[in-house]
């Protein structure tokens, strides 16, 4: 019987040698385990069940893990400041040697930009957007601190078969269309139970267009649609972007033609116009004009769903020669420390500086609302980040509207909800 | 823990997400202090009320939203013995049975259910029963693996036991 992608990849690191399905329970081995801040979360668990002040050599396999710091870089208060302390110190005790520190940035995007994942690999993190990684054709998904603590000491864990659904995307997007539209259109249209405990597969001819950035965000926010996973294949476009970056070997994973869906969705891309997720909820996403003028206070450009450089590049397309309107605070935080250096490069930090934004170090920035950029009650912030839930940025009488990043761009020019299609010249 | 659960059914309508189970504003609080507010916009003082063993049979999405891992161990500190739902959230789901609670998902189970009602499930057949009304059904019953670890009492019973070697 034909298996799907997801299918494929936890029949191969299933501990017994038998081809799983769709319903079934597997234990499977990990090959990546990725953490945060909440590294001393886990560490805490450890400690509470016994483990000893000197033990050193406890974990599976430290080249298979990764942990970084970037929900409060640099840290905001004494609590963080501690808890980044012991994060350190618990690096050096463990030698794990892949660690990234505040200055680097998001840690989703450090992990695609150093092939941390690769295809075919199976990933577990400390971190609802660890979907992020199926981009590359990879099983990537967010698990609890227990379940991480057993995976640090094990390298395995249960995981049931999801059922597979597919998108197929055909045809070209409209002019300053972006993969984040698409998927808020997504979303509005079929909800966020669309793909509950399900993996998605992303096809079509509509795919095969479309940059390995734009499909990061895909898999990114497919964990708002409720997916497990939300895996790309691995066309000629992502094996020549791997190959421009590693040399490790790896082993694509297609599904088979006779593999079974549970459900089939047909997506015109064309017919894509620019989407805004209202408050609070993700599906509740309308066409940008159902919403303009509609005044902000914040906009946000950022995040490990929309912080990248063509994101960046995009927006400062329409931001060049215009200002941000008086009494609008622009957030601009590029993704990783690489992200920076290459828009300091080609300009386009200038390009934000000059017009008014605020341009912040790499990290998750103002998107969780525990670190920088919060929002005070009454204020409206647009936002090219994954997340409107009430008080996610701030105040939870604050509301935030999602968009893309051009949307954002332009919302920030004009002080209240544009859309960017106004800006194409 | 025994292969069977017994006891009194509390039950919950459709879409009690984690927000509901354990809110935002009190998930940094250990669980014992979270119990006051556990279910509190849907059921007030719902944890003095539950006795060690008690099951939950809830509706559709039991356990949605956020994965916050406090709105498992606020049912585990109430002494919830089961779950019995139509349809699960995904992460709570792992959150549960990595805490040891075992949650049985079967469509439209709720609907054998009353509050009050007296249940009883065998994990390893997947027989679960209202006495109070002779109702037998037949789910199908968790893997072993997993039957395992809930009987363990969770992942962190596996995590010690680990341990103790280092």
């Amino acid at each position: 019987m034909g298996q799907t992608i997801v299918e494929k990849i936890l029949s191969s690191k299933f501990t017994e040698d038998k081809e799983v399905y769709a319903g079934e329970y597997v234990t499977a081995r990990v090959d990546l385990a990725r953490l945060h801040e909440n590294f001393a979360r886990v560490f805490k668990i450890l400690i509470e069940e016994g483990l000893s002040e000197k033990a050193e050599d406890i974990f599976w396999d430290v080249e298979k893990i990764v942990v970084g710091l970037d929900h409060y870089s640099p840290p905001n208060n004494e609590k963080v400041a501690e808890e980044q302390k012991l994060v350190r110190k618990l690096i050096e005790r463990f030698r794990i040697n892949n660690f990234y520190d505040i200055n680097e940035g998001v840690l989703h995007q450090i992990v695609l930009e150093n092939c941390h994942v690769l295809p075919g690999m199976l990933v577990v993190g400390t971190d609802s957007h660890t979907t992020t990684y199926g981009a590359y054709n990879a099983a990537s998904t967010g698990i609890g601190y227990t379940e991480m603590a057993y995976v640090l000491l094990t390298g395995e864990l249960f995981f049931r078969v999801p059922e597979t659904i597919k998108f197929e995307i055909t045809g070209k997007p409209q002019e300053f269309i972006t993969s984040k539209d698409l998927i808020l259109y997504i979303a509005g249209k079929y909800s966020t139970e669309v793909a509950q405990y399900k993996s998605i597969e992303f096809k079509g001819d509509g795919i095969k267009n479309m940059t390995i950035s734009s499909r990061i965000t895909m898999s990114n926010m497919s964990v708002e649609l409720g997916a497990k996973f939300g895996i790309f294949e691995a066309d000629d476009k992502l094996l020549n972007h791997l190959r421009s970056i590693t040399d490790r070997k790896f082993e694509p994973v297609y599904p088979d033609p006779d593999a079974e869906y549970e459900k089939e969705y047909l997506v015109e891309y064309g017919d894509v116009v620019p989407f805004v997720a209202k408050p609070h909820t993700i599906d509740n996403s309308v066409p940008v004009t159902e919403v303009s003028g509609i005044h902000i206070d914040q906009a946000v450009i950022g995040s490990c769903t929309n912080g990248r450089l063509e994101d960046l590049e995009l927006a400062s397309k329409i931001l060049k020669g215009n200002k941000v309107k008086k009494g609008v605070r622009l957030l601009v935080v590029p993704a990783s420390k690489r992200v920076y250096a290459e828009a300091m490069r080609r300009g386009i930090i200038n390009i934000f500086t000059n017009a008014g934004a605020t341009v912040l170090n790499p990290c998750c920035g103002p998107c969780f609302g525990g670190h920088v950029g919060v929002l005070s009650s009454g204020e409206v912030c647009i936002s090219a980040t994954n997340r409107n839930f009430k008080g996610r940025m701030g105040s939870d009488k604050a509301e935030v509207y999602l968009a893309s990043p051009l949307t954002v761009v332009a919302s920030a020019v004009k002080g209240e909800i544009t859309d960017p299609r106004e800006f194409l010249r | 823990m025994q292969s069977t659960v017994e006891g009194r059914v509390w039950k919950f309508g459709d879409n009690i997400d984690t927000d509901i189970i354990c809110p935002g504003s009190y998930m940094h609080l250990p669980a014992k202090d979270i119990l006051p507010f556990a279910f509190k916009a849907v059921r007030p003082g719902f944890y003095s009320a539950v006795q060690e063993g008690d099951v939950i049979v809830a509706g559709k999405n039991f356990g949605i939203g956020s994965s916050r891992e406090c709105a498992a161990a606020v049912l585990k500190e109430m002494g919830i013995g089961a779950c019995v739902v139509d349809s699960v959230g995904r992460i709570f789901f792992r959150n549960c049975i990595a805490l040891g609670i075992p949650v049985i998902v079967h469509k439209n189970i709720s609907k054998h259910f009353n509050e009050g009602d007296h249940i009883k499930i065998d994990l390893e057949t997947g027989k679960v029963t209202n006495t109070s009304m002779g109702i037998e059904l037949e789910v199908s019953p968790l893997p072993q693996s997993l039957i395992q670890i809930v009987r363990s009492g969770g992942l962190r019973p596996l995590i010690r036991k680990i341990l103790e070697k280092y």
